[in-house]
């Protein structure tokens, strides 16, 4: 039973991942002895705020045996959107409704995917490939272009509200925003769907085979439904959480980060082919793709080797399992 | 109308179905009792799915009336039929392969309660007891990609009984099986008989399931041909009813004792798999390699093929050594080889006819630079009409045919590069009997024509209507040698089992 234990925690993703994030943290302390200190890592965990909720709502859609590739456009269009629309209507908005006016818009450009994966049954691919560029090129088109640095006053707020702040021994400040509460409420709320609810469970079971799934008699498509609206609302969320912490709409934003979302989800462990995903293993593959983007300088590789790192990542967190997985077929044949 | 018996649980009457102008079934009467067993036969296109599929409310009859516990329906739907605990297992299974054991089981009784909420304590309960009403032990919280095909089949039936079937239909159950197994599955199925659920096999492999069977029931082009109490029928009377013809097991043997030996396999061994394989194989000769599961026939199998790298040993061609491990080598020396798993290792389902015949050889059909497209299309047509394969034209995709013409068409594209071995993997797997008996014969031609086949295989009477020798496996070594004409199937199940 140890060795069984032991042999299949060898074979996860979510440790092979985890011993890349301990092996590049010592590395980084190596070469910087301040990489290991508070401020390192209240920055990171801000930086990984936003991606994180992407990544989790990903995560959820390759859960259900789809592919959502038109999130960070929500995300951008909820975020400007609801900027434009706060500042036209009622600048002094509270920061919740704000927020919630976001997630709402959100849910809704969501909706518009479900209504094509669901009622018209188009491959979830071209779908959101197709709604990836219509909501963008709608935003720039019709609701703006220019970026925004007055934001509402609410929004700005919320960017200083901090759980804990303070300044460390060696003189440098920390803070941890409310927007990683965010995060954690997100990650909280998905866990409890996925594995305390039979919708979680039937989005398990539509992602291990769609056809048995509708023989055992699930509602295939209220779920399916569901789950593109609740990735609309999360990015919409993210959204705007982006916008405020960044201090300015940025109609131009996080359209192209959704790659390296998914790429962050496919190290944790979930598969394309659906059925497969853990939010422990989606974390653990946000931290390792937040701290290739934001410390490899660190360890003295010119930044510009990002994007090699995350492709080399890629294929050996992905590539090794399958291998192992091949090579145990082969043996067992 | 007849005197009700009280243990009748289902029973249809003059039912009818056309779709289009194409008459399905008419007038069927079908009759189900508590605990009783049901041979379902017939051959593809009998109309035994469609009959399944108006019992479980995914077609509705034309005509006719179903009767389920005396009250009388015109038609159901899949939750009607749910409800009154009709329950079909598919043959793919339809588990979840990516949940557990204990999930895949109470899945569909959560449902029916209409929960929201996943409660795990109670899903492994449910599990449980279902696993406990057939008496067998399956770990709940593995993951059912990790379990064997027949624990699959088993979780099928508990999630079944978990929603209180009191009939199961059960799809092609022992295709997947080995002999073993579906022992062990005959035993399960007595339990069940044995506590009120009634069983319907559908099936055209029917032999096996025959000594558990009370009833047996047979259609040909949508009409009830025969049907009696078990005891009255056997396989070979069985068959006759499915086909509406006689088909002889029997034949005379191929002469080849003046033949030349054609194929020399010497000491083949592969860790863990085989070892000490030595045999050879005559031109014109139809050699058979049987075993149960894990004896190492399916290794070797793919070894002489190249697909398995042997670690010692030699595989010869008319004196010439091929190289090991390499499908290439083994193909340009003239090996062929007809995969076990058509579906997913041997044909290009989404695809043509004519492109799976002519894969893999477009250079027999170039002409200058270019494809020659009219001796593609020749090619095809000629196969089509050699090997009997029903099909529209040859632009046909190979998923609309039936497993009878797949494998025909699995056939072609080896037949069409001539080879001089051709190791055929359960030649008939999942092919009903008609199909069957075609093959066979196609085999023989084959065979006469001076080509050596292996057929690998565990359905006896299938080595024993096309097999000179058989080489039965064990461990990975070649147990003994029989000769087909010297034994029969008891014989040969006998040894199987030792």
């Amino acid at each position: 039973m140890k060795i069984f234990f032991w042999k299949s925690l060898a074979t996860k993703n979510e440790t092979l991942v985890a011993v890349v994030i301990v092996a590049f943290c010592l590395l980084a302390t190596f070469s910087d002895p301040l990489f290991l200190s508070v401020t390192t890592l209240t920055d990171l965990l801000r930086a990984s705020v936003v991606i994180g909720i992407l990544a989790v709502a990903a995560m959820m859609v390759l859960i259900s045996g789809g592919i959502d590739v038109s999130f960070t456009a929500i995300a951008v269009f909820a975020m400007y959107s609801t900027t434009v629309l706060t500042l036209g209507v009622m600048p002094d908005m509270p920061w919740y409704c704000i927020f919630a006016i976001s997630i709402g818009i959100g849910a809704i450009l969501g909706a518009i995917n479900g209504f094509f994966v669901v009622i018209c049954r188009l491959p979830t691919l071209i779908v959101t490939l197709g709604t990836l560029s219509v909501f963008r090129g709608f935003l720039l088109t019709f609701i703006g272009s220019q970026r925004i640095s007055a934001l509402p006053p609410e929004m700005r707020g919320f960017s200083r509200m901090m759980i804990t702040r303070g300044t460390t021994e060696a003189g440098s400040f920390y803070a941890i925003p409310w927007a990683v509460a965010a995060l954690v409420i997100v990650v909280l709320l998905t866990l409890f769907i996925l594995h305390k609810t039979m919708l979680g469970r039937s989005i398990f079971a539509i992602g291990g085979s769609l056809e048995s799934a509708r023989r055992i008699g699930i509602n295939v498509r209220g779920a399916q439904f569901f789950v593109y609206c609740y990735v609309g609302a999360l990015a919409g969320l993210a959204g705007i959480i982006h916008g405020a912490m960044g201090r300015m709409a940025d109609p131009f934003s996080l359209v192209g980060l959704e790659l390296s979302v998914i790429a962050a989800v496919v190290l944790g462990g979930a598969r394309l082919i659906g059925g497969y995903g853990t939010l422990t293993g989606t974390l653990l593959g946000v931290s390792l793709i937040v701290l290739v983007e934001n410390s490899l300088i660190v360890v003295g590789i010119p930044s510009t080797w990002q994007f090699v790192t995350i492709g080399l990542l890629i294929l050996l967190g992905t590539g090794l399992p399958a291998w192992q997985a091949k090579r145990a077929a082969a043996k067992s044949a | 109308m007849s005197k009700h018996d009280d243990d009748t649980f289902i029973e249809m009457k003059g039912i009818g179905k056309q779709y289009g102008g194409v008459t399905a079934l008419e007038d069927v009467d079908f009759r189900v009792k508590s605990g009783e067993a049901i041979c379902l036969a017939g051959e593809n296109g009998s109309g035994k799915s469609t009959l399944i599929k108006i019992l479980v409310g995914v077609e509705q009859p034309t005509s006719g009336q179903i009767f389920i516990d005396g009250k009388s329906y015109n038609h159901l739907n899949p939750r009607q039929a749910a409800a009154v605990g009709i329950s079909v297992i598919f043959q793919d299974f339809s588990l979840f392969s990516n949940l557990t054991v204990a999930e895949n089981i109470a899945f569909a009784t959560h449902l029916s309660e209409k929960k929201r909420l996943f409660d795990r304590s109670a899903t492994r309960r449910i599990a449980q007891e279902a696993l406990d009403r057939i008496g067998v032990e399956i770990d709940l919280d593995a993951r059912v990609e990790t379990i064997p095909v027949a624990h699959k089949q088993l979780v099928a039936i508990c999630r079944g009984l978990a929603s209180n079937a009191r009939l199961i239909i059960m799809d092609e159950p022992t295709t997947a099986l080995t002999g073993r197994e579906v022992q062990a599955l005959l035993r399960i199925i007595r339990k069940l008989k044995d506590s009120g659920i009634a069983v319907v096999f559908v099936s055209h492999k029917l032999a096996e399931v025959l000594e558990v069977c009370e009833e047996v029931f047979v259609l040909r082009n949508g009409t009830n041909v025969a049907d009696g109490p078990a005891c009255d029928f056997d396989a070979a009377s069985l068959t006759r009813h499915m086909t509406g013809r006689n088909i002889s097991e029997a034949k005379p043997p191929l002469n080849i004792d003046q033949a030349k030996n054609l194929l020399v396999v010497d000491q083949l061994g592969k860790l863990g798999a085989f070892e000490d394989i030595d045999f050879e194989l005559k031109e014109g000769e139809v050699l058979g390699i049987s075993g149960v599961l894990g004896s190492g026939r399916t290794a070797l199998a793919k070894a002489l093929f190249g697909l398995v790298a042997p670690d010692r040993g030699s595989i010869a061609l008319s004196g010439k050594n091929v190289a090991l491990g390499n499908p290439i080598a083994a193909t340009q020396a003239g090996i062929g080889y007809v995969p076990e798993d058509r579906l997913t290792e041997g044909l290009f389902l989404t695809q043509s006819i004519i492109r799976n015949v002519s894969v893999g050889r477009f250079d027999h059909h170039r002409s200058g630079g270019f494809l020659d497209l009219a001796s593609l299309v020749n090619e095809a047509r000629g196969w089509i009409e050699k090997l009997r394969i029903k099909a529209p034209d040859f632009e046909a995709e190979v998923k609309s045919l039936s497993g009878g013409n797949q494998q025909r068409v699995a056939l072609a594209r080896w037949l069409s590069q001539a080879p001089r071995v051709l190791v055929l993997n359960g030649p008939s797997v999942g092919v009903d009997v008609g199909s069957k008996a075609d093959i066979h014969a196609i085999i023989r031609e084959l065979a006469e024509s001076g080509i050596g086949i292996v057929v690998i295989s565990d359905d006896l009477p299938e080595l024993l209507a096309t097999c000179g020798r058989i080489l039965m496996m064990k461990d990975g070594r070649i147990d003994s040698i029989v000769m087909a004409e010297e034994t029969n199937e008891i014989e040969l199940a006998a040894k199987l089992a030792s």
